[in-house]
């Protein structure tokens, strides 16, 4: 650096310095139990214009090594060793006035969950002035709306004046990317920046963000945990597990020719890539990528022919406060008719506000249908009386997205599962004892589960749990509410697999309710996609994946993240 | 939003009238001869018990005693105590003496609290933090009673900085002891409150997208960290309001203040009802106005919360 020649190097090309150089980076954080490495000799580099995307599952210090390079590691975290080079400049322990000046200026942020990275007390024009002012940028309202407007939220100057309560989630993202790009930083951290939304608003929200930063110049670092979209929208890809970059590459050839055995696992189970519903294995133990047989799908089934459930003319209408008594009607789920047959996989399909859980409720009869009928098993269960819907609720069981909610923390694992045993009288003791531990087994969980609550259990095992005690009354079909929507891509894969390995062994029928399609590809047979509370096209899976009938079916096809890649079935 | 005020003002009316009912009812159901009690060791004649009696009503059943009492009450005519004194002279003798002292007890609670509480979350786990928790535990664990005596005798009496009882004389400087003590104990609640409710904000993701935006430290706390932690907070001390003017009975009785505590305790010790309703009624207004305060403020904090028709 001090040599003169060094110097001229660098102030002729500066297009060949890396804007972002990430070295050794190491970061640990103090805990109760003493120091925790969450990164390792982390390495990465970004060249300005340049799009790179870190992939890795929760936990894996991708996000640890965003926050780190913009100087917001949480309080107990810090840079143990290595080097953030910002255009040359060291800035992994540079003082708290230095990065307030970074901040905004030089390095803009686009957080990940637009519910909760605004503040709700705060007009959205106030948040994005604030940081106009902050960053010595003229901040009147016409330069707010302005900024609004560039990343394509209609009707800005109005809407500046909205609280974030009144925005709609991709709304909210369009805010905050718009405030992260306000002063034209030259680079962009986006965490997961599309990870809580729709398929097609993040399609959107991607595609209008690529736009915006290629016509900036901004480099992009992306953190995301789907490889399907940091493949789609990234120069290079930086696989990080547990703390260490595994494996760093252009990312066609990277996920081509994976090298590293976890990025081998995560090309192979990652959803948006997998194109064939998961063969149930023959034998046991065999690892998550070897179930994802390409080819006959579907037909390699048994049939069956019986309707379990048969869903005729379902509509629900929801009264609406509108002051003064009066009210306006919304219909949730309009004239919906569908039938799912014994042993088969029927999912439902939408965006936020199709109507898809509303169908899941009254399927389990937890809401009123307002018309139309649901016959299960040849019986209309709205003409249950409270005894027949008690034994009703035996044959049909929920599993539910959040593992996190839906488990009780004060009951252990054992109560848990036995609890709806008990609730139905069956067995004593000893045989209940006997079934949860059969239980447990089906689910792959160690019997000494048990004895353990659920904030001892990861997301993956509490979502087993949650089967589990879907599955202790011996179930004839099971609800699957966006059951695996909140599970990393591998533990997403592990508890698909599962499913469908109970499935044939037990014979079970599952509505399946998900948002994702890529999940849709890999568990169901049959599938219903809705919109605004109408079914639009239902279909076998294959049918509607290969040949979509519906312009609606087609924009969710494709937006799913690493649609358009075309990968070597060897791979796939 | 005037409609929810309005609808809200509306509700003050069932509200009173439960409320005075239910107190006037107590007061009727007391063991004992309240004009009896009056004479003491020298009982009057039976023809001055009677005349007595008729004059406050005390020889009609309960109902017509409440409803002549409501009766009065709407021609604003509140009568006299049993001492002949009218009651809305009291009233307007007692009630601005109480107000200073819930005034100046509710700016010390607020302004010290929050401000503590502030720089407590701000400093988790600081010497700052640690010392004014522990401080503030003891607070809460003294009784009021016992703060009271020992802060009269330590200031009051050794130390001389403040007069140790009030008197007739009230001034806002010789409030300031009692405010101190009736406020100590919400001043703790409000501290640890406000330290709570930091210390979650400063953890909340939009603080830390407002420091990615550049901003300073103080403009992300004084913007994004102050204004949403005195929701909870503004909560607390409206409720604490009807803590305060219930509280100031011993607080009054130690420093000899002449207020609504006072006069409350002896009209009850007497058995005075329409002093004691009047009195209560008038504190039930307070209450309800202060919450409807609280909740006007709340919808000015939080904009998530809109009062529609």
């Amino acid at each position: 650096m001090a040599t003169s020649d060094v110097t001229i190097h660098e102030t002729g090309t500066t297009a060949d310095r890396p804007l972002l150089e990430i070295r050794d980076l190491a970061i640990s954080f103090t805990t109760g139990s003493g120091e925790v490495q969450a990164v390792r000799n982390a390495h990465l580099t970004i060249m300005p214009g340049e799009t790179v995307a870190i992939v890795g599952e929760s936990g894996s210090g991708k996000s640890t090594t965003a926050l780190a390079a913009i100087g917001l590691l949480p309080g107990n975290g810090r840079v143990a060793g290595g080097q953030i080079l910002l255009d040359g400049e060291d800035i992994s322990h540079a003082s708290e006035k230095r990065m307030i000046e970074l901040r905004g200026n030089i390095i803009g942020m686009v957080p990940q969950d637009p519910m909760s990275n605004l503040n709700p007390v705060w007009k959205i024009g106030d948040q994005v002035k604030e940081t106009l002012k902050a960053n010595g940028r003229p901040s009147g309202p016409d330069d707010v709306a302005k900024v609004l407007a560039q990343a394509g939220l209609p009707d800005a100057a109005r809407r500046a004046k909205q609280y974030p309560h009144e925005f709609s989630g991709g709304m909210r993202q369009r805010a905050l990317i718009a405030i992260g790009l306000s002063c034209q930083p030259r680079l962009l951290i986006a965490d997961e920046p599309t990870s809580a939304l729709d398929v097609t608003v993040q399609r959107q929200i991607l595609d209008h963000l690529e736009k915006m930063t290629s016509e900036l110049g901004t480099s992009v670092l992306l953190i995301t945990h789907d490889l399907g979209l940091a493949a789609e929208r990234a120069d290079k890809v930086v696989v990080m597990y547990r703390g260490n970059v595994v494996e760093a590459g252009p990312s066609l050839e990277l996920l081509q020719n994976p090298q590293h055995p976890y990025t081998q696992r995560l090309v192979a189970s990652a959803p948006s890539l997998a194109s064939r519903r998961i063969q149930v294995a023959k034998e046991h133990g065999v690892a998550s990528n070897e179930l994802l047989v390409p080819g006959e799908g579907v037909a390699a089934k048994p049939v069956m022919t019986e309707d379990v459930l048969q869903i005729q003319n379902l509509s629900k209408v929801f009264k609406l406060r509108a002051g003064f008594g009066k009210s306006t009607d919304f219909t949730a789920v309009d004239d919906v008719s569908f039938n799912v047959k014994r042993g088969t996989t029927t999912a439902i399909v939408g965006e936020s506000g199709s109507g898809k859980s509303t169908v899941a409720q009254m399927v389990l009869n937890l809401l009123e249908p307002t018309s139309g009928k649901i016959i299960f098993d040849g019986v209309d269960t709205s003409a249950l009386k409270p005894k027949e819907i008690f034994a009703f609720r035996r044959r049909v069981q929920p599993i539910f997205q959040d593992p996190y909610g839906s488990l009780d923390p004060m009951y252990n694992i054992y109560r848990t599962i036995e609890e709806p045993l008990r609730v139905h009288k069956i067995g004593d003791k000893a045989s209940r004892e006997k079934k949860v531990r059969e239980l447990l087994d089906q689910v792959s969980l160690p019997q000494s589960t048990m004895q353990r609550y659920p904030n001892e259990l990861s997301g993956g095992q509490r979502q087993r749990v949650a089967i589990a005690r879907a599955l202790a009354l011996d179930p004839e079909v099971i609800i699957c509410d966006e059951a695996v929507s909140a599970l990393d891509v591998l533990v997403q894969a592990q508890v698909l697999n599962l499913l469908a390995e109970l499935q044939s062994r037990l014979g079970l029928t599952y509505l399946f309710i998900t948002h994702d399609l890529a999940v849709v590809r890999q568990i169901a047979d049959h599938v219903c996609v809705m919109e605004k509370g109408k079914l639009v096209e239902t279909g076998s899976t294959d049918e509607v994946f290969e040949a979509p009938q519906k312009d609606y079916t087609k924009a969710l096809l494709n937006a799913i993240p690493g649609a358009r890649l075309m990968l070597p079935p060897e791979v796939a | 939003m005037i409609q929810f005020i309005l609808r809200r003002l509306l509700q003050v009316i069932p509200v009173f009238l439960g409320t005075t009912l239910l107190v006037y009812f107590m007061v009727f159901a007391l063991p004992g001869d309240p004009i009896r009690a009056l004479f003491g060791d020298r009982p009057p004649s039976e023809a001055v018990i009677a005349q007595l009696r008729q004059q406050y009503n005390l020889d009609e059943p309960f109902w017509v005693q409440y409803g002549l009492f409501l009766k009065n009450l709407f021609t604003f005519n509140l009568g006299v105590d049993f001492t002949g004194q009218p009651i809305a002279d009291t009233l307007a003798r007692v009630f601005p003496v109480t107000a200073m002292l819930a005034i100046e007890a509710l700016i010390i609670q607020g302004v010290f609290g929050i401000a503590f509480g502030l720089v407590a979350g701000l400093r988790k786990g600081g010497i700052f933090d640690s010392s004014v928790l522990v401080l503030s535990l003891v607070v809460i664990a003294i009784p009021t009673f016992v703060l009271g005596f020992a802060l009269q005798l330590l200031i009051g009496v050794q130390l001389g900085w403040a007069k140790p009882t009030v008197g007739s004389n009230v001034t806002w400087g010789s409030l300031i002891l009692p405010a101190v003590v009736l406020g100590m104990v919400s001043f703790a609640y409000v501290l640890r409150l406000t330290r709570a409710s930091v210390i979650e904000n400063m953890n909340a993701d939009y603080v830390r997208t407002a420091t990615a935006k550049g901003l300073a430290r103080r403009q992300v706390v004084t913007t994004h960290v102050l204004r949403n932690s005195l929701i909870p907070v503004i909560t607390y001390l409206g409720a604490s309001l009807g803590a305060l003017m219930g509280g100031a009975i011993v607080t009054e009785a130690i420093f000899n203040v002449p207020g609504v505590g006072q006069k409350l305790y002896q009209a009850i010790l007497r058995s005075e009802g329409p002093t004691v309703v009047a009195i209560v009624s008038v504190l039930v207004l307070v209450f309800v106005l202060a919450n409807l305060l609280v909740d006007l403020l709340y919808a000015w904090l939080d904009p998530r919360i809109r009062y529609e028709n």
